[in-house]
């Protein structure tokens, strides 16, 4: 076994003293950054890229895929604690994590999610040191035609996740989609809905600037609003008992964790698609094959795991093509692949070859970079928890200002923040009618994905829509996702039919 | 609530009649051999938007749903006295950072709700909106490197550069 | 003693002079963080070489204050062009730009932008461009490719970054000199655009070396001609365009220009600032593996060739936007 043996040189690298002590300060530096609204592991990892030239090269990425993973595994905890994701990756997570907060079972979450994370991260790691060179030609095959197709079934499988007014929901989902389209039109090169010629329209709007919006802002007018300025949060009482009888429930939940493991890893290799897609879907499959969907959403354990085990998953995926073609698949790994380049190291098929060293020390390190933020996670936790402690009208201020950073931090640009103001009150008012907002989130995040792909796809094939069905990848791709679409409308036939016939007799 | 209900709707097709006419800025339809122009993929969207809002009304006026029949107020009161001073404190935060930066507005922003709507008494108050923008200071201007806003107090700021970054 | 003591009094004078000509140098500091604009979005091939110069810049600690990278993908580069155009202030705004510095104000008059009025600091490298096919295509020769292309008419696709900008332009240019009808597909940025050809999923591309470097080592993507005047050193066996009988070169310049109305000691100090960073041994190292071209170029040199530059890209989109 050769892997195994290189893999063990790995390792050997990996606990020299230098780069052990760099993976327990990135995890716990990685852990703060995502625990923060509007900062995740991008963010994270671009900023602290130059001080990496203070050690040589296999430590520097080693350090870079520990904040990585901390950022990932920090993601949740903002997501649960104050129901606002830091990144696109966590917004699946604050579906049931939040719920599961606000019914004082903040730390059953944040165990969950940790636990899932680390599920998630050792497979997909196991993956990796497997079929790394394999896989790789996967994700080559998926060119614009597959990726539209990935994207139609991620939209399939949340369709499901809106209110029960269909109305209200297909509406969150289009005005998603349409806002995801301002900004520059790739195809055509020119800007379009730039409204009133405000320049900050050109960059698009940012899924952060919606998702602080709508989580951050939105939430806590809804909250003042709805508990009279006084939510009585459960407050959790964190004991050692309590933690080992979470942690047994958790265990319990195998199957949503190989949900998220296994998709989250396919998906995160496919070059474009990252983590989000994939943490969406898995929380959509999970919910589907689960024995309790209606619980979904209301604070089902597996809501969390699902996601959080495809959102770790899908970030070792995403090294893949990365150190294998060179191709980044997701933003952050855009940054690592920077960096390789800054630090004179060629990503590329020969990679494995030519500096087996650094590839197989970084492997070695992400097993520990896992193992190390499973741990600091957990012990961090009675920390998070004191923070909701706090009276209402502390949190509430400090909310509010971590939003305004946190909406100011991505693009560093104030037209921003005003546009999560207006749709923090938007979308306070909408909430007040029951629309769902969710899936207005979510589309702003894959809309982007889709549409260039749908378009490529089509120029390529001289506007032949069937190459979607045709092709051998995407053609399955499609199909199923066509047959998830149209269940839960047969669902709705029938529910009618039913009480028709029920209205007859 | 019921009437809330039907004036948002009206709102929102209105919005999605505007987003419509803003996408017809670029072509709308089919492209020989190139599949759909710039602007199809929002106009069309939003074109659905048109429709759901529509079938919102029509619910409305059959009152098959929750909203169309509640006879709540879709704002009371305390809604109202809430949502104007949390969110005008909010709009007020915002505004000011254009002129004193995120370290001018941020404990002015934190001075009046602690006290003025958290009624808490002046030491919590003070210590809290003082840490806040030192803590504030540390983690994005010097550890992430994100120049947060300052405003005319920038050159305040100057010594401060030089120390720490 | 005459003597010394006039000896005395030159040497104070030359010293003078050195300290005031070190004073003059050193008349502008930076009193806080520079605002380094980048042009396009985070992970791209601009966005690379900016994170590279600042991360040389904080190593040999070659700045007072931090360079903070900024991105402004928006509207080609058009949101970062307005936002430097408008800077307040303008001694410590900075930005890194493509030729999309050209071209965007000329594609949105609206924007009001004047490429010309930005302050040159410094060009520091013209990053090239080669054809690039799959090696399971059987092409190995321009000729054979012309032919091939011109065979199967509208059904080679090429893809490349951007509508109406570099890869577009030298599309068309192919187009329309050798007589060929290539498909033109935009792609979001040049790492893509290598995947896709590796992946077969278009035919060929004009990928920039540092794009598609790792498919070239693993003999997955082929260099069929470069756009360049001279062959070069690591694709010897790729011919320029000017040995087939085209007097064509095109590069993408990366440049870091100053906020309009910039002080000249601002300026002054941003070019030495860049010349250090030019001539610093990773810089070159990088240059040399990413097969870029030119000279460092400041100042007045600098302006002159945007003046070129621009009067090529404003007959290049006339010719593009007639077709």
């Amino acid at each position: 076994m050769e892997i195994i043996q290189l893999l063990l040189d790995g390792f050997l690298i990996a606990f020299e003293p230098l780069n052990l002590g760099l993976v327990v300060v990135g995890v716990t530096v990685g852990l703060f950054i995502g625990a923060m609204p509007g900062l995740g592991s991008v963010n994270g990892v671009a900023i602290l890229l130059p001080l990496t030239f203070l050690v040589p090269p296999t430590s520097a990425i080693i350090f870079l895929a520990a904040i990585y993973y901390g950022a990932m595994y920090g993601g949740a905890i903002s997501s649960i604690m104050l129901g606002i994701p830091g990144a696109s990756t966590a917004v699946a997570t604050t579906f049931d994590g939040r719920p599961l907060a606000l019914k004082g079972m903040a730390d059953k979450a944040l165990i969950a999610a940790a636990v899932a994370s680390f599920f998630g991260g050792t497979i997909s790691i196991i993956l990796f040191t497997g079929f790394a060179p394999a896989l790789a030609s996967v994700a080559l095959d998926f060119g614009d035609q597959e990726i539209f197709a990935l994207m139609l079934l991620a939209f399939a499988t949340f369709v499901g996740l809106g209110g029960d007014d269909i109305a209200k929901t297909i509406f969150s989902i289009c005005i998603g989609l349409v806002f995801s389209a301002v900004g520059m039109d790739i195809i055509s090169g020119t800007p379009r809905l730039v409204f009133f010629d405000i320049i900050g329209f050109l960059h698009g709007i940012n899924f952060l600037v919606l998702a602080i919006g709508v989580y951050g802002i939105g939430e806590m007018l809804w909250t003042i609003d709805s508990t009279r300025g006084n939510p009585s949060m459960s407050k959790v009482e964190v004991s050692t008992k309590r933690t080992i009888s979470h942690l047994k429930e958790v265990l319990k939940e195998w199957k949503p964790a190989w949900i998220g493991s296994l998709l989250g890893f396919f998906v995160g290799i496919l070059p474009a698609a990252g983590a989000t897609p994939g943490s969406l879907m898995a929380y959509g499959i999970s919910k589907m094959t689960s024995k309790n969907p209606d619980g979904y959403g209301k604070g089902e354990v597996g809501g969390v795991i699902a996601p959080e085990a495809a959102n770790n998953s899908a970030s070792t995926g995403a090294m893949l093509p990365m150190l294998t073609l060179g191709i980044p698949g997701s933003p952050t790994t855009a940054i690592l692949l920077g960096g390789m380049v800054i630090w004179g190291l060629v990503p590329g098929p020969m990679m494995f070859i030519e500096q087996s060293d650094f590839v197989w020390g970084l492997t070695a390190s992400l097993y520990a970079a896992n193992f190390f933020a499973v741990i600091i996670n957990i012990l961090f936790i009675p920390v998070f928890l004191w923070v909701l402690k706090m009276p209402f009208t502390i949190l509430a201020p400090i909310i509010f200002v971590l939003c305004l950073v946190g909406g100011y931090a991505p693009t560093e640009d104030m037209h921003d923040v005003w546009l999560m103001v207006i749709f923090g009150f938007g979308a306070y008012l909408l909430r007040k009618l029951d629309y769902p907002l969710a899936p207005a989130v979510l589309a702003i995040v894959l809309g982007p994905i889709a549409e260039p792909a749908l378009r490529q796809s089509l120029i390529i094939s001289g506007g032949d829509a069937t190459v979607f069905f045709t092709r051998p990848i995407a053609g399955p791709i499609t199909m199923i996702a066509i047959v998830l679409l149209l269940l839960p409308l047969v669902q709705v036939f029938r529910k009618k039919r039913k009480q028709a016939k029920d209205a007859e007799a | 609530m019921r009437r809330a209900e039907l004036v948002t709707a009206v709102l929102l097709a209105a919005f999605s009649i505007y987003l419509m006419w803003k996408s017809t800025e670029l072509n709308v339809g089919w492209v020989e051999h190139e599949g759909p122009g710039g602007g199809a993929w929002p106009f069309w969207l939003a074109g659905m938007m048109l429709v759901c809002n529509i079938w919102t009304i029509v619910n409305w006026v059959r009152k098959t749903t929750p909203q169309s029949r509640s006879q709540d107020l879709f704002m009371d009161s305390y809604a109202i006295r809430m949502f104007l001073l949390v969110g005008g404190s909010v709009v007020g935060l915002v505004a000011m950072v254009h002129v004193i930066g995120v370290y001018g507005a941020v404990p002015i922003f934190m001075l009046f709700y602690l006290r003025v709507l958290g009624r808490h008494n002046w030491v919590p108050t003070l210590v809290i909106s003082g840490i806040a923008p030192v803590v504030i200071f540390f983690f994005f201007d010097v550890a992430m490197r994100i120049v947060l806003p300052k405003g005319y107090l920038e050159p305040l700021f100057y010594p401060l550069y030089d120390i720490f970054l | 003693m005459k003597i010394s003591r006039r000896c005395l009094m030159g040497l104070a004078v030359i010293a003078g002079l050195g300290l005031t000509v070190n004073a003059s140098a050193q008349a502008f500091e930076p009193v806080k963080p520079v605002d380094f604009i980048i042009m396009a979005g985070k992970g791209g091939g601009a966005d690379k070489m900016a994170r590279l110069m600042q991360t040389i810049v904080e190593k040999h600690k070659m700045a007072s204050k931090p360079l903070i990278p900024i991105n402004k993908p928006g509207g080609s580069g058009a949101e970062a062009l307005v936002h430097v155009q408008n800077a307040k202030d303008q001694d410590h705004t900075i930005m890194v730009t493509l030729n999309s510095f050209y071209t965007t104000p000329m594609r949105q008059p609206g924007l009001g932008v004047d490429s010309l009025k930005f302050a040159p600091v410094a060009r520091m490298a013209e990053d090239t461009f080669l054809l690039w096919v799959h090696k399971d295509s059987g092409l190995t020769t321009f000729e054979q490719w012309v032919d091939h292309v011109k065979s199967v008419g509208n059904q080679w696709v090429m893809g490349g970054t951007g509508k109406l900008q570099e890869d577009q332009l030298i599309t068309d240019f192919l187009n329309a000199n050798f007589d060929l009808k290539m498909k033109y597909v935009p792609y979001k940025g040049g790492g893509t655009v290598a995947k896709q050809v590796a992946g077969k999923h278009i035919n060929s591309s004009v990928n920039n070396p540092s794009e598609i470097e790792g498919f070239y080592n693993a003999g997955v993507a082929i260099p069929l001609v470069a756009f360049t005047k001279e062959r070069l050193d690591k694709f010897p066996n790729a011919p320029t365009m000017t040995e087939k009988g085209q007097d064509f070169a095109y590069y993408m310049q990366r440049s870091v220009v100053g906020a309009p109305g910039m002080s000249a000691d601002a300026q002054a100090y941003y070019t030495s600032l860049f010349k250090k960073v030019f001539d610093s041994k990773e810089w070159q190292d990088y240059r040399t593996s990413k097969s870029l071209y030119g000279d460092f170029l400041s100042g007045a040199e600098l302006q002159a060739y945007w003046k070129v530059n621009n009067e090529t890209h404003r007959k290049m989109l006339a010719k593009a936007g007639a077709s």
